[in-house]
């Protein structure tokens, strides 16, 4: 009891701080999340290009070639903790940019991102059957014009629930982040627990923040879940031609 | 001029050779059907001709071309070649209409509006034009093979090859199949059939050809073909039937 009038009474009185932290936290989440979304489309697009038997020797090699690469990309960024990425990458990096915490907070979180959601998006491509895209060529469209405007859509359709799931994870794990000085929620929290000497406390009010913003995002991508997968299921069988035209002018 | 010429086609898949030399002319306005048991290489002879599958040797001519040219866009080809899949393979994220219209927007630049009217044309054709709006994923079997039809179609094709179309269909949905397949037979389209259905074969096509081992056995009108086989494998396999 003790400790919750506490936390109360931690959190009226530095709610800013707490506020703040929360703000940067969901501003690295989210954009890291977008951002390593866009790397592992590519990423994984790359992936799922095959080798085709009437490639030449030197197209082979380099397929081979950029395969590996993107290899060792994902081996290293899912092998390593993201906390040594974020020391080794901000030190290594900012003689360079001479950046802020925040700018290479989420340049990590995003690359790291990037390599699970290559995962996530080469096995939602293959989630599409191949019958779809031998459709799509066989009507003359090109390989690329079939990935993007058949086997993408579908691709992401079907991995939504793995991509939301990533953004859950950077929500928690940006907390790591202090290393490198990110003012993000755990920085501030132990920040403030720092300068009162109340651990036990200050941490509990930090741990319901970020229960309430993992919570209430899994709410929101389950909604967005339940309204893509709700697809017209019904469809009236007495139509007019009239009424199919009018109704498609506006969606083509 | 035959419309494709297939000469001595010659295909490997690793070690084992599924078409060991076809020779085969398919002339414009006729229906081809090929039977042949299963594993004698008719998809993959099919899946040549429009080039989801490369050969190893020998040629293919559309319009006495050489489909394998390195000159040859092998895209605009591939849009005058409609090919209808035994598992229909519609795009299962869009509407009937989309499906019909992609295509024609993204290959043959066609405008929206010329891509949908011509789509609404030949869902008309196939009797299901008032689910063009309804989601792919929602139709029948047989109304699924129809949509891939008219897709096919509207793409104005001068060759529409069907890898049978009606084997993963439930049996009283293969007849609305195959009457809009007669009814294109009958307007003069091109058509190469692989299917198990004799009896569509012995009605419409005007040509039938037996396959087994990956060559030809026996070629020539179903009558013949069918009431008097002269080869003893193309009778053992009617026998089977
Ligand atoms: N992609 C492939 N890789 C390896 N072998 C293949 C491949 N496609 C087909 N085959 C083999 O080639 C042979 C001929 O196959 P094909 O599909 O052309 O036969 P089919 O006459 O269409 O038979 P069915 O009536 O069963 O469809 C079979 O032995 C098959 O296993
Ligand atoms: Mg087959």
């Amino acid at each position: 009891m003790e400790l919750i009038t506490n936390a109360f009474e931690i959190f009226t009185k530095y709610y800013p701080s707490f506020i703040l932290g929360a703000k940067f936290t969901l501003i690295i989440a989210f954009s890291g999340t977008i951002i390593g979304l866009f790397i592992g489309l590519f990423i994984g697009g790359i992936r799922a290009i095959k080798v085709e038997s009437t490639d030449s020797f030197v197209a082979r090699l380099f397929k081979k070639f950029i395969y590996i690469l993107t290899e060792i990309y994902i081996a290293v960024f899912r092998g390593t903790p993201m906390m040594v990425q974020a020391m080794f990458i901000y030190y290594a990096l900012k003689p360079v940019f001479n950046w802020e915490p925040i700018v290479a907070g989420i340049f990590i979180v995003s690359i790291n991102t990037g390599a699970y959601m290559s995962e996530i998006i080469r096995s939602g491509i293959q989630s599409v059957d191949k019958g779809q895209s031998e459709a799509a060529r066989s009507l003359g469209m090109s390989s690329m014009q079939t990935m993007m405007l058949v086997v993408l859509p579908q691709a992401i359709k079907n991995s939504f629930p793995s991509i939301g799931n990533e953004f859950i994870v950077n929500i928690k794990d940006s907390s790591v982040l202090n290393v490198i000085a990110v003012t993000e929620l755990y920085f501030q929290t132990s920040s403030i627990a720092g300068s009162i000497f109340k651990f036990e406390e200050t941490f509990f009010v930090s741990a319901l923040i970020y229960l309430v913003l993992t919570y209430t995002t899994s709410i929101i991508l389950r909604f967005i879940e339940k309204r893509m997968n709700n697809t017209k299921t019904s469809y009236p069988s007495s139509q007019t031609i009239d009424y199919v035209v009018n109704l498609e002018t506006e969606t083509l | 001029m035959p419309l494709i010429k297939i000469e001595n086609l010659h295909k490997k898949f690793g070690n084992l050779e599924v078409l060991k030399g076809i020779n085969f002319d398919i002339n414009k306005g006729s229906v081809v059907c090929l039977i042949g048991s299963s594993g004698s290489g008719k998809s993959t002879m099919l899946r040549c001709i429009n080039q989801l599958e490369t050969f190893d040797s020998g040629d293919i001519l559309f319009n006495d071309k050489s489909i394998v040219d390195k000159n040859a866009n092998i895209n605009k080809y591939r849009s005058k070649v409609g090919m209808v899949f035994q598992s229909f393979n519609l795009f299962n994220n869009m509407t009937v209409l989309k499906n019909c219209t992609l295509a024609q927007v993204k290959v043959l630049n066609r405008s929206n509006e010329e891509a949908k009217e011509k789509a609404l044309f030949f869902l008309k054709k196939v009797g299901l034009l008032n689910f063009a709006n309804a989601n792919a994923s929602t139709l029948s079997g047989g109304q699924k093979q129809r949509v891939a039809i008219a897709r096919a179609l509207c793409m104005d094709p001068e060759v529409l090859l069907f890898d049978e179309p009606t084997s993963s269909l439930d049996p009283e949905m293969v007849q609305e199949v195959l009457s809009v397949m007669k009814s294109l037979a009958n307007d003069g389209l091109t058509m190469i059939v692989v299917t198990h259905e004799m009896g569509f074969a012995q009605e419409v096509a005007n040509h039938v050809v037996f396959m087994d081992k990956g060559i030809i056995v026996e070629e020539g009108h179903p009558d013949e073909l069918f009431n008097n086989p002269k080869n003893s494998r193309t009778k053992e396999f009617l026998n089977h039937m």
